[in-house]
């Protein structure tokens, strides 16, 4: 698959030698290991477990250990209508995540509200939590959540990881 | 007139407005003081044996002396027939007799009935807003002039700031 691509291949039977930072090796595990959260909010949960069952299988990237608990996952994928009553909830989870942590807005709901431009819904999970990656679509299709997966594989591959990290997104607190 | 509304008004006489069949659907209008009676009446009846309450909503029609409209939806399972029985509520004393004690099922929609229209319901076990948080101040979200985009709490996240 390529995750790192370091010298020559090596022959079969050949001992291999790769070389490379160490914080390189600590991106490329991490990005190769994303164990997501589920949380499906509404239609879009739909596109995401077909992303997760055998016909797209995200297993093959490394994010398909979906957890229930978000002490124990790396990536909130967000998907579907984030209604205010939500919001709380979303924000508590989040907290909640160890670092490093991930977000993408799967959808457009949870992108920019949508269609929803009503009392209940909230125009986009940007406004409380910090996301990473946006997805387009409504709902996207699998082919579309593992691209905004791979662009944050590579984002990941960016990060910094013994030096402090440049800030981040801010949360425009209200 | 559908031999189940003549039934009934026949027993109300004073509490019987309307009816109204529209593509095998039976509507009747009742005054709101005899609500009450005429739905135990339907649900007892045994020729009437409606056991199921399908569905409680409320119509909003701001341009008419009575304001409000709850709609009441019930079904009889045995007899196989439904009934769609309508009451109109002032602006000034949003107030209707609860259904619960004759039908359990009442009880969830009328607090959302409740909850979006502002509807009390006399004598409901247990009246609390069931979608919106029970510390929503706005008013209620689905009567005619309440703004589309709210009055703005979907922008507030209070719990932002919250320490805990």
């Amino acid at each position: 698959m390529g995750l790192v691509q370091i010298g020559p291949p090596a022959k079969d039977g050949d001992i291999g030698i790769m070389t490379l930072s160490l914080e390189k090796a600590v991106n490329w595990a991490r990005k190769g290991s994303l164990w997501p959260m589920t949380f499906g909010l509404a239609c879009c949960a739909i596109e995401m477990i077909a992303a997760v069952s055998s016909r797209y299988d995200i297993d093959r990237y490394g994010a398909g250990v979906f957890r229930a608990s978000p002490r124990q996952s790396d990536l909130m994928i967000v998907a579907g209508t984030v209604c205010r009553r939500m919001a709380p909830v979303i924000r508590k989870i989040y907290d909640q995540m160890p670092e490093p942590k991930y977000v993408i807005s799967m959808g457009s709901c949870a992108t920019s509200g949508n269609i929803y431009d009503s009392y209940s819904v909230v125009q986009g999970v940007d406004r409380f939590v910090p996301v990473d990656i946006y997805v387009p679509g409504c709902p996207p299709t699998p082919e579309a959540l593992f691209d905004g997966i791979f662009k944050l594989q590579d984002r990941i591959m960016q990060k910094r990881v013994f030096t402090k990290q440049p800030e981040q997104v801010k949360v425009v607190r209200a | 007139m559908h031999p189940i509304a003549e039934k009934i008004q026949t027993r109300f006489p004073e509490g019987f407005i309307s009816s109204n069949e529209w593509r095998g659907d039976l509507a009747i209008s009742v005054k709101r003081d005899a609500l009450h009676d005429v739905c135990a009446y339907i649900r007892t009846d045994p020729e009437l044996d409606c056991d199921y309450m399908v569905h409680v909503s409320s119509v909003d029609w701001p341009d008419e002396a009575e304001r409000f409209e709850v709609v009441y939806e019930v079904y009889s399972i045995r007899k196989r027939h439904r009934i769609r029985i309508k009451t109109r509520v002032p602006e000034d004393d949003c107030r209707v007799d609860s259904m619960v004690d004759l039908w359990m099922g009442a009880d969830f929609m009328e607090r959302e009935v409740f909850d979006m229209m502002g509807i009390r319901f006399n004598h409901h076990p247990d009246l609390r807003r069931i979608l919106m948080p029970d510390d929503y101040t706005e008013g209620y979200p689905l009567r005619k002039d309440f703004p589309v985009q709210g009055k703005g709490w979907r922008d507030t996240f209070d719990f932002l700031n919250d320490p805990n």
